[in-house]
């Protein structure tokens, strides 16, 4: 454990002086910022417009705080598949991981010390688009969605998951081929929700049914789906308004998101046992 | 210290190291010898259980290859030694002197003291990023010693130094034979190895062809004379003595003796027999014949 948490420390001091945090919080602040002037200008406008009811208000400053959770879960994936794609492979490459694997550590405490340092920087990144969202919607408009306290872990489910494909494929593959893979696994689970999503609108069970297995491929985007589906208004929720929440990811689905993550991790440090370094 | 039995490491159809029997013994500074490509690197990665083999089986330091807690007791610097370059050279070692469960005082002072031993003290608080390549070497030698290893592995050690970076080398390798450490060399520059190492291995197509004591006397010893005038009583007097007789200029004699002592008997029989005798110069076979030699002709430069 002592060993995880200096290679953790490692990465976390690797990532402050490559302003990678720097970066992604700059880049953060950005899109709140823009979100912030959007949020505050829609909200004016239909203030002042009386022939906007104050349900149709809320619904449409629900929709824009859905939607900027969707780009903030988006670039929270990329984010946490870009931040450690090149963590093992490219050390590998360079001939670090030689000085690193030749002292008394087991290779499973490099991999396990690596993914929980970048992990916390992609769960910090994805918390503060997050919280910012919440709070810039709740100071314009006063809307708090009740659901936010579950659809948040499932959001760091799903960026844990992303993570984790990034690390343990960099135990296999080299450092473009990883992205590659990463942001295609992730891709396969985006596609497949619109499949499912779409089948779910047109009452086609049988897009349903592929969108699902699709998702046991790849769950990190379900993951985001039920998040959804939790964010929005009671009302819209049972009559299905958004498509956000037309096809609805079950519970065993989030059990299947964290197995998938484990069972990825554990694939990943055996990859790298294996490797020759 | 290090014994390997038929260690065989293949990558996909390509043979890195086809059978790697040796023993290394304790205190002793073993140079592994081969051309480019020949396995040295793979064979030490073996040792070090970075690259598993294929097939054979070895113990370093008493333990079979891999064991975890016998890596406390082993350094390591690999050929191209590179480390996160926004890391100082004193954060690096921090870093790693933590890996061996060394903290506090007692590592500080031990990279204190390695840092200046490698010459780099006053760089030890510049990020790696702005090192040169001489100084990241040395900085790789010092994160090898860190531990206070009985058993240290040098990849090409003097790759990438000046020669008064190889100097400092030298010195650190004769530093650790009188603490009693094992060295395990692996080199192509030949005369490095000739001034350090007590034996050589070496290594072709991935696999010892021959082994040789350096300290021991050479077989045969190459000899150079320079006589008034030759004559073919001369030549058949010389050739009890040794063998190869050869006359590439006037006046001049080559030949190869049995041993070194052959010589002062040759010296005599030739002021005997009335030869005037200018010059006599012994030359010693070099590591670098041996390795011509031992190679063959069928090696091409790597």
């Amino acid at each position: 454990m002592r060993d995880v948490m200096t290679v953790a420390h490692l990465t976390l001091v690797e990532a402050r002086r490559r302003r990678i945090v720097l970066a992604g919080a700059v880049c953060a602040l950005a899109f709140l910022a823009v979100f912030s002037i959007a949020v505050v200008f829609a909200n004016r406008e239909m203030s002042a417009d009386p022939r906007t009811s104050f349900v149709e208000r809320q619904g449409t400053l629900t929709a824009i705080m859905l939607v900027g959770f969707m780009a903030a879960n988006f670039l929270s994936v990329i984010f946490a598949i870009l931040l450690p794609v090149d963590t093992l492979s490219g050390e590998i490459d360079s001939g670090v991981m030689q000085t690193l694997a030749s002292k008394p550590i087991d290779r499973a405490q490099i991999v396990l010390g690596k993914w929980a340092g970048h992990l916390l920087l992609a769960l910090a990144y994805l918390l503060l688009l997050c919280a910012g969202i919440l709070i810039v919607i709740r100071a314009v408009s006063g809307l708090a969605p009740a659901g936010a306290a579950v659809a948040l872990p499932l959001l760091m489910l799903e960026i844990t998951l992303s993570l984790t494909v990034s690390v343990a494929g960099g135990a296999r593959f080299s450092t473009v081929t990883n992205a590659i893979v990463a942001v295609g696994i992730y891709g396969v689970s985006f596609i497949g929700g619109f499949v499912e999503q779409i089948g779910g609108f047109a009452g086609i069970a049988s897009m349903r049914t592929i969108g699902v297995l699709v998702s046991l491929v790849s769950p990190a985007d379900s993951m985001w789906r039920l998040a959804a589906h939790y964010m929005e208004p009671e009302v819209m929720r049972s009559t299905g308004m958004l498509a956000l929440g037309a096809a609805v990811p079950t519970a065993p689905m989030v059990w299947w998101a964290a197995g998938y993550t484990a069972l990825t991790l554990l694939y990943g440090v055996a990859a790298f046992r294996r490797r020759a370094l | 210290m290090i014994e390997t039995h038929s260690l065989r490491k293949e990558f996909g159809s390509t043979i890195a190291v086809s059978d790697l029997s040796l023993q290394v013994r304790e205190g002793e500074i073993f140079g592994f010898l081969g051309p480019n490509g020949a396995g040295k690197t793979t064979s030490i990665k073996m040792l070090l259980a970075l690259v598993a083999p294929t097939s054979g089986t070895g113990h370093v330091l008493g333990a079979p290859l891999g064991d975890r807690a016998v890596r406390a007791r082993i350094g390591f610097l690999p050929e191209h030694f590179r480390f996160h370059e926004t890391l100082t050279a004193t954060e690096l070692l921090r870093f790693h002197g933590r890996l061996y469960g060394l903290h506090g005082l007692s590592l500080d002072a031990r990279i204190d003291r390695l840092l200046t031993r490698v010459d780099l003290a006053d760089a030890a608080d510049r990020p790696l990023r702005g090192y040169s390549k001489g100084m990241l070497q040395r900085v790789g030698l010092a994160q090898a010693l860190l531990n206070e290893p009985r058993l240290v592995f040098l990849d090409e050690p003097t790759s990438g130094l000046d020669p008064l970076g190889r100097y400092l080398v030298r010195s650190i390798i004769d530093d650790l034979r009188a603490d009693g450490v094992t060295v395990f060399l692996n080199s192509h520059l030949l005369g490095e190895v000739e001034a350090t190492c007590d034996r050589v291995a070496f290594v072709k197509r991935g696999r010892i062809v021959e082994e040789r004591r350096l300290a021991a006397p050479t077989q045969w010893m190459d000899v150079e004379l320079r006589v008034a005038s030759i004559d073919a009583a001369t030549l058949e007097g010389l050739s009890r003595f040794g063998s190869d007789i050869t006359q590439p200029g006037p006046g001049v004699i080559a030949m190869r003796t049995e041993a070194e002592e052959a010589i002062p008997a040759l010296v005599s029989w030739l002021v005997q027999s009335g030869v005037q005798v200018y010059a006599v110069q012994p030359r010693r076979a070099s590591l670098e014949d041996v390795f011509l030699d031992v190679m063959g002709d069928d090696e091409r430069p790597g």
